[in-house]
């Protein structure tokens, strides 16, 4: 008995001394969206640099806006840029702005199930607000029909499916329908949540997808990433040059590259329905929310170090994980803004 | 004895003991009042904007910034109500069976499995309702349904599996261990002579079981249900996997809504916005009260029968 508590005396003083030697823990939380490729990076950087070791928590872009603003995590991570009014507050409470950083791009498709048809169905903007709006109730709609010549369409009414929990695949379907319907815009708007005009609401992708999948005449969306994996069907969409494009890396890597010329220099941009012939139009970003300025010059320099790292050797980690890779054009315009930090 | 000191009062193991118990329990209390007090002030700017409304709208729209809890009240009492309709008497039948007229044999393993069920965590029911009873619910008994009982507004509209009715019957399979297994304990524990005396004046085993040993055992068995109850207002993950998640209030079954504990889970996470917050706390505030005082109830039910119980026994 004595002999294991001088054995575990030992092992907590060694413990505490290897911890004691230098070794930099940054915490962060946020977007669940890109965990997945997030827990990569953390790992492959914690590997190069071994004093370096990132923390990161999957609680919702939510949870990581407000853990950043009240100062409890070195950092966050939102699937949409914070509003005006979340800079103002977290302005107000720190004295210094917070700054945007892309990392990865995501994309929303379109999926369904109708017993019969395999086809990959072509979906125009319009078809869309419509059937999320509730005004396309069936299959067979002019609106839809239209787009898909030589598919016969069933007269069966369209179940549509959203998600019920707040996320940013919900923020990114529904900023795209608010930018090409008025309709959209005005009655229901866009964010992580939203109230629905019509529909079921299904608990993350997998709930969604699982609705779909058993419920015949059913569509909604999920994110491109989910369906990939999972090998699920989904369709094609108009982007605003007029072509239908399926969603896949390099057309959502042209929606950045397409919005590259109009974005501020705060990265706070929507690239839904960006322009472009090869652009996927239901994509976007998702950042990373830093602070301006840090006390602890360690931490800046160590969380600088792993931001630069990303934005160049990282990037060569997303497509094995289905993520979109930044284009050069923001790789290039983010490398600049980080001597923001200070 | 009032002269010893506080100190070697203490070194008394009995008093040691009690101390340190009566800590532990006050502990239990000092947590749920501090659940009430910080839910109540986390809620403070949605009870002032909206008031008592917030009990009476429907529209729950996080972007303009409208909340209703009414939808989701709604959703949470009747998935509760059709559960507990379907769970009571299934439940009751099954402890009578268990209690009175199985073989010991029988009965103990059955009793395992029950106690088996109970501790099934919830998730595993969720799943259970969403590839087995959303199915069968959409493609047999919905349309058999609406072919029989469609006139009634309970049975009308679109059947897409999931809803009211789906999320009513996964709770009730989710309770009804819980009936079972203290419906069970409550006749178990009514006294051998009841029995003895109803079957000396002639009456069968039945007659013996349902009008002697089921009335001796009644608020026993009402506890059991409220504890169901209870179980069944508060369940979260289950009951999102199967109602649909949409705040609508319908008469009909078939129609999918939505429950107070589903929406607190969904939303919480991304809700941003004090007002969005304070509005789902303050659900959870409404959906803490109500088990609350069901609990509370069920609690009193068990105690009274246990002491009824001694006091009839030895008359």
């Amino acid at each position: 008995m004595k002999r294991l508590a001088g054995i575990l005396l030992v092992v907590l003083a060694l413990g505490g001394f290897a911890f004691a030697q230098n070794r930099l823990l940054i915490n962060g939380a946020g977007a669940t969206f890109p965990y997945p490729m997030y827990s990569k990076w953390f790992d492959e950087y914690h590997k190069k640099n071994g004093n370096t070791e990132i923390n990161y928590q999957s609680i919702g872009s939510g949870g990581g806006i407000k853990q950043v603003t009240e100062g409890t995590v070195d950092f966050g991570a939102s699937d949409g840029p914070m509003n005006d009014d979340q800079l103002k507050a977290y302005q107000a409470k720190h004295g210094f702005p917070i700054l945007h950083f892309p990392t990865v791009l995501g994309a929303d498709v379109p999926t369904y199930n109708i017993p019969g048809i395999s086809a990959e169905l072509n979906f125009t903007p319009e078809a869309l607000a419509g059937i999320f709006l509730g005004h396309i109730s069936k299959w067979n709609d002019p609106a839809i029909a239209n787009a898909n010549k030589g598919v016969n369409l069933p007269a069966n009414d369209i179940v549509v499916v959203h998600r019920s929990d707040g996320s940013g695949t919900t923020y990114i379907w529904t900023d795209f329908l608010s930018k090409i319907s008025g309709d959209w815009k005005d009655k229901v708007g866009k964010g992580t949540s939203v109230n629905w005009p019509v529909g079921l609401g299904g608990k993350g992708n997998e709930g969604v997808a699982g609705l779909i999948k058993q419920t015949p005449n059913a569509m909604g969306y999920v994110e491109l990433i989910y369906a990939i994996q999972n090998k699920m069907p989904y369709g094609k969409v108009k982007n605003a040059a007029g072509e239908f494009v399926k969603a896949d890396l390099a057309s959502v890597s042209a929606a950045a590259a397409g919005a590259v010329k109009t974005m501020p220099d705060d990265f706070r941009v929507s690239i839904t329905n960006a322009p472009g012939k090869t652009v996927y139009p239901i994509s976007s970003f998702t950042w990373l929310l830093i602070p301006s300025k840090f006390s602890d010059a360690t931490k800046r320099d160590a969380l600088k170090g792993f931001v630069t790292w990303m934005l160049g050797d990282g990037q060569n980690f997303t497509e094995a994980l289905a993520y979109a890779k930044l284009p050069p054009e923001v790789v290039a315009k983010e490398v600049k803004a980080l001597s923001k930090i200070q | 004895m009032s002269s010893r000191s506080f100190l070697s009062r203490l070194r008394d193991g009995d008093e040691i003991a009690r101390v340190i118990t009566f800590l532990f329990a006050a502990s239990v209390v000092l947590v749920t009042i501090l659940l009430v007090v910080e839910l109540w002030m986390q809620s403070a700017l949605p009870r002032h904007k909206f008031g008592f409304s917030f009990f009476l709208t429907r529209v729950w729209d996080p972007i303009a910034e409208q909340f209703g809890a009414l939808p989701f009240i709604y959703g949470t009492i009747v998935t509760a109500a059709v559960a507990l309709l379907i769970a009571v008497p299934l439940g009751i039948g099954a402890a009578i069976f268990l209690a009175e007229l199985a073989p010991q044999k029988l009965s103990d393993p059955l009793e395992f499995f029950i106690d088996l069920l109970a501790a099934v965590p919830s998730v595993i029911y969720g799943l259970l309702g969403v590839f087995i009873v959303v199915p069968i619910m959409r493609e047999w008994i919905q349309p058999a349904l609406k072919n029989t009982l469609g006139f009634l507004p309970l049975f009308q509209g679109p059947a897409y599996g999931i809803g009211f009715l789906t999320a009513g019957i996964v709770l009730a399979i989710m309770v009804i261990p819980y009936i079972i297994s203290v419906s069970r304990e409550v006749l178990m524990s009514v006294p051998r002579d009841q029995r003895e005396a109803a079957l000396a004046l002639g009456s069968t085993r039945w007659e013996s079981t349902w009008k002697v040993v089921v009335p001796f055992a009644k608020t026993g068995i009402m506890g059991s249900i409220f504890l169901a109850l209870a179980r069944a207002l508060g369940e979260t993950m289950a009951v999102t996997m199967v109602i649909g998640n949409t705040p609508t209030i319908s008469a009909s079954l078939f129609s999918p809504g939505y429950s107070i504990a589903a929406v607190i889970a969904n939303e919480f996470t991304e809700a941003t916005g004090d007002l969005y917050l304070g509005a789902l706390i303050e659900l959870g505030l409404v959906l803490f009260l109500l088990t609350f005082i069901l609990n509370g109830l069920a609690r009193l039910m068990m105690l009274l029968t246990t002491q009824r119980g001694s006091g009839t026994g030895m008359a």
